[in-house]
């Protein structure tokens, strides 16, 4: 790559800097207690609409990893999320009626409070039916892995999208308050996953899955993406490109080894095939407030209305990250 | 007889306190280094925490950068506070703030009795390490550094390649032979003694001065003038990685841990509370020691390493995506692809599968859909039949296929009729193993009832399809097992070769040939062939036909039996 494309990047970077800063005026605090936050805390950042079912598990997965604070966008709900949310200790909310699409889906104001909060902390960017499984994480903390991750001179962390659903159709069994999501969508693809590289950005663009059998067989190339790079060592400056997909600095996206060896990796258990997708397929259709004008959603609307059952005999039962590491989907890499 | 610790302490005083106190509290006088760069509160707390401690001392304190003088200079001066404040001391432990004894000290006191005069240091020749990492080993001697590594890696590297190109050289102080060795050792009253007040202990402090890494290698090579008798190990337990950065010890690593027979491990998790309660509690409330077994740590942290470097063979993921060539292994078991047979014989698959007790695929790139075999809509690995999914990455389809399919062979037919990109993939994949019929895509032509005029421009297709895939298949850097017959080669000897097959794909099964797959009917091929000659069509790949061949049927064939040897 020559340094004209190089300055390009630069700018580029520096352009969804303060396009972030701008967006960061749509934000208003309803409980800041950022105060709190330590110079050694682990955060996580989350933007979400209508998912007050979801969160108390949430809140309940990440504090057991070992998350220290929580930074939440809620772009209007309506369902309460919002009230739960700003009656937790460690948590902080931003409320914003301000238009999804127009935020690069929410990825703007995440920037601008990590810019704001996040400069050298480790910061993990998931959204509310993403969790993050990564090596050894029954026994070790995330803080563990941050620290080995300093250790090693390391600045980002890839974790895999891993698509779960249940066997049977999707709303057979509705999605309770507190319930562990992988008790009902606890089925995987094991390795149906493409992979090429991205040769502007350097990372590596994944797709395939029960997504695309299911919704995209005949134009796999407009599957979802699958690559996320959430856990990043943050500095100001730095900024997620689409979604946690990708971002810039480039030399970030180099969560992979090209010598043949293994980096270390994780999954993002994606519980998104629950009973209120259903709904919300058909509100966020019509919304259009997705990535383009919301065709996942739309895809997923006639998909779900014609074979609701994502169930295969090939499909893998989750068991714990061991598996996933066996089956080749994440690695330990020389951690041990 | 009595044996004191020296502790370097940079990070986490908090546990560098608890194992001196440990260690104190034993009997153990403890001689403590704080790096200069930790803060004035820190140092004050851990001075408060170890208060009261009579043979507790803090010595003067040095800005210890990893691999710099500062950690040798702050080992020398705390060895000195140690020998003059303890004269009771005998062995000297180098330790680090990140340390944990695994042992009692009484076990250890128990064990250097044995040994009174042994020192226990890890020494080796720069001619027999193997594990330097940057390459650098005898030329840390003989070369300057004066950039730092760790920040200015540019200009160390530069700078290197400068005076290698010079050909300048320092000079090794008369008598000295260099040694590197774990930082970490345990040496006696006498050899320690006799290092700090060497009558030319200044000479040799100015040349390590600029030796790069110089804690690995200072006490290393002054032992071997001084001590008389070298065991040259190190008494803590302390790994690598491929980077040379320690390994660094959990809570899920106890149950290792408690079976090395190590004294000291290096380095812990600060946060590993149950480490530290287990190893530090009081001894009657461990665990009865099982067998040691350090070959298990050994093992666990090469197999790390080894993934780290090489990986997985065959496997491409989100955090493993080798570019070309330098995939240790393009696919992670061997497969075969059969060309041609299932056009010669009706039943070849089914055959094939009765034959070797597996399932055999049909042709997984077919135009319309992936033939799994028992036409299955989805495979091992949740892998979906659609053409459209295949063809959108087809390297990766075969890659998962094989992947997902570890343990059981894989085999599968191929033809020109196919999609053709993967054709530039397996030729070059050791796993591979191809046999190909060249022309036998003649026969499904022959027994269509499509026009002849159709026929003929399909024929002409094909033909130059499979001319390009043989080229392929012949060119030098090809790295399959390739085996070729014509159409006309193989029907002579179809027992032979059919037998060949199966014996490659399992051998030692030594299995006999006992039925042979159906041939389909060939009666007015070879007119079939003259037919297209006459219309300007020269079919090239099939080998010798005349006119009205009697083609040789496997009725013929099943009266002499193969016989294996």
């Amino acid at each position: 790559m020559g340094w004209v494309q190089s300055y390009r990047l630069r700018w580029r970077r520096k352009r969804w800097y303060w396009r972030a800063k701008l967006r960061e005026r749509q934000l208003f605090p309803v409980s800041d207690r950022t105060m709190t936050i330590h110079k050694r805390h682990v955060l996580l950042f989350c933007c979400l609409r209508n998912e007050r079912v979801r969160l108390p598990f949430f809140l309940k997965y990440y504090r057991d990893l070992g998350v220290d604070h929580f930074l939440f966008v809620d772009n209007d709900s309506n369902d309460g999320s919002r009230e739960y949310l700003a009656d937790q200790p460690d948590v902080s909310v931003w409320h914003t009626t301000g238009s999804y699409r127009h935020a690069r889906f929410g990825v703007d104001w995440l920037t601008a409070l990590m810019s704001r909060h996040g400069h050298n902390h480790w910061c993990l960017t998931v959204d509310a039916d993403e969790f993050l499984v990564y090596p050894f994480c029954d026994t070790r903390p995330l803080a563990a892995l941050c620290d080995w991750l300093d250790a090693s001179e390391v600045r980002s962390f890839a974790a895999m999208m891993v698509d779960m659903y249940p066997r049977g159709p999707i709303d057979a069994q509705p999605y309770v308050e507190g319930l562990d999501p992988f008790e009902i969508a606890c089925w995987f693809d094991a390795a149906n996953y493409t992979i090429s590289r991205n040769p502007r950005f350097g990372n590596l663009w994944i797709q395939g899955g029960p997504r695309a059998r299911s919704f995209f067989a005949d134009r796999p190339q407009e599957a979802p993406a699958l690559n996320k790079i959430p856990l990043v060592r943050w500095k100001r400056g730095f900024a997620y490109e689409s979604s946690t997909h990708m971002l810039l600095p480039r030399g970030l996206n180099l969560v992979y080894d090209q010598w043949g060896g293994e980096k270390a990796s994780g999954c993002l258990l994606h519980a998104k095939f629950l009973d209120p997708l259903t709904h919300k397929a058909e509100e966020e259709a019509q919304r259009g407030q997705h990535y383009a004008q919301s065709a996942e959603y739309l895809a997923y609307r006639d998909g779900l209305r014609a074979t609701p059952d994502m169930w295969c005999k090939w499909s893998e039962k989750y068991i714990n990250w061991r598996q996933l590491e066996i089956l080749g989907l994440m690695s330990k890499g020389n951690w041990a | 007889m009595s044996l004191g610790f020296i502790m370097l302490c940079h990070t986490a005083l908090g546990r560098a306190a608890q194992v001196a106190r440990h260690w104190a509290e034993r009997g153990c006088p403890v001689v403590i280094h704080i790096d200069a760069r930790v803060s004035r509160k820190e140092h004050d707390r851990l001075h408060a925490d170890l208060a009261g401690l009579e043979n507790v001392r803090f010595s003067r304190r040095h800005t210890c950068d990893w691999g710099t003088w500062g950690l040798v200079a702050a080992t020398q001066d705390a060895a000195q506070t140690m020998l003059d404040a303890f004269p009771c001391v005998r062995h000297v432990f180098l330790a680090s703030g990140s340390c944990l004894p695994l042992r009692p000290v009484e076990e250890l006191r128990g064990y250097l009795a044995e040994h009174p005069r042994a020192d226990f240091i890890e020494s080796v020749t720069t001619a027999d390490v193997g594990w330097t990492v940057g390459g650098l080993d005898a030329e840390r001697f003989t070369l300057r550094f004066p950039f730092s590594w760790r920040e200015k890696r540019k200009l160390f590297d530069g700078y290197v390649r400068l005076q290698r190109r010079l050909g300048v050289r320092r000079r090794i102080p008369e008598g000295l032979v260099p040694h590197l060795g774990s930082q970490w050792w345990c040496l006696t009253r006498t050899t320690l003694q006799a290092i700090l007040n060497d009558p030319r202990r200044t000479e040799y402090d100015r040349y390590f001065r600029r030796v790069w890494i110089p804690d690995e290698s200072y006490f290393q090579t002054l032992v071997r003038l001084h001590s008389t008798t070298v065991e040259s190990r190190s008494l803590t337990l302390a790994k690598f990685d491929f980077q040379g950065k320690p390994h660094i010890f959990y809570d899920d690593h106890l149950q290792l841990l408690r079976r090395s027979d190590c004294f000291v491990a290096r380095k812990i998790w600060p946060q590993a509370n149950r480490l530290y309660r287990e190893f530090l509690g009081p001894s009657e409330t461990q665990a009865p020691r099982a067998e040691p077994n350090r070959a298990k740590i050994d093992r666990l942290f090469a197999k790390a390493v080894d993934r780290r470097v090489n990986g997985r063979p065959g496997l491409y993921m989100q955090s493993r995506f080798p570019v070309q060539d330098r995939e240790n292994g393009k696919t992670a078991a061997p497969y075969s692809i059969f060309e041609g047979f299932a056009d010669v014989y009706d039943d070849f698959d089914s055959w094939m599968s009765r034959c070797l007790g597996g399932r055999v695929h049909g042709h997984l790139f077919a135009p319309e859909k992936v033939q799994f075999a028992g036409n299955e809509k989805i495979y091992n690995g949740c892998i979906s039949d659609s053409a459209a999914l295949r063809d959108y990455n087809p390297k990766m389809f075969l890659t998962n296929l094989i992947w997902a399919t570890r343990g059981e062979r894989q085999c599968f037919q191929f033809g020109p009729r196919d999609n053709q990109d993967i054709a530039r993939f397996f030729p070059f994949d050791v796993n591979a193993h191809v046999s190909v019929i060249t022309g036998a895509w003649a026969i499904p032509l022959f027994r269509t009832p499509e026009r002849f005029s159709d026929v003929r421009g399909e024929a002409a297709r094909l033909q130059k399809i499979e001319i390009e895939h043989l080229a392929i298949l012949r060119s030098a850097p090809v790295k399959a097992r390739v085996r070729i017959w014509t159409l006309a080669e193989f029907l002579e000897n179809q027992v032979e070769v059919l037998q060949t097959l199966l014996d490659e794909i399992s051998p030692g099964a030594a299995r006999r040939l006992t039925e042979v797959p159906r041939l389909v009917n060939l009666t007015g091929f070879g007119r079939f062939l003259q037919d297209l000659r006459n219309q300007g069509m020269q079919p090239t790949l099939l080998g010798e036909f005349q006119p009205g061949d009697n083609i040789a049927l496997p009725v013929a064939r099943r009266s002499r039996p193969h016989v294996v040897k």
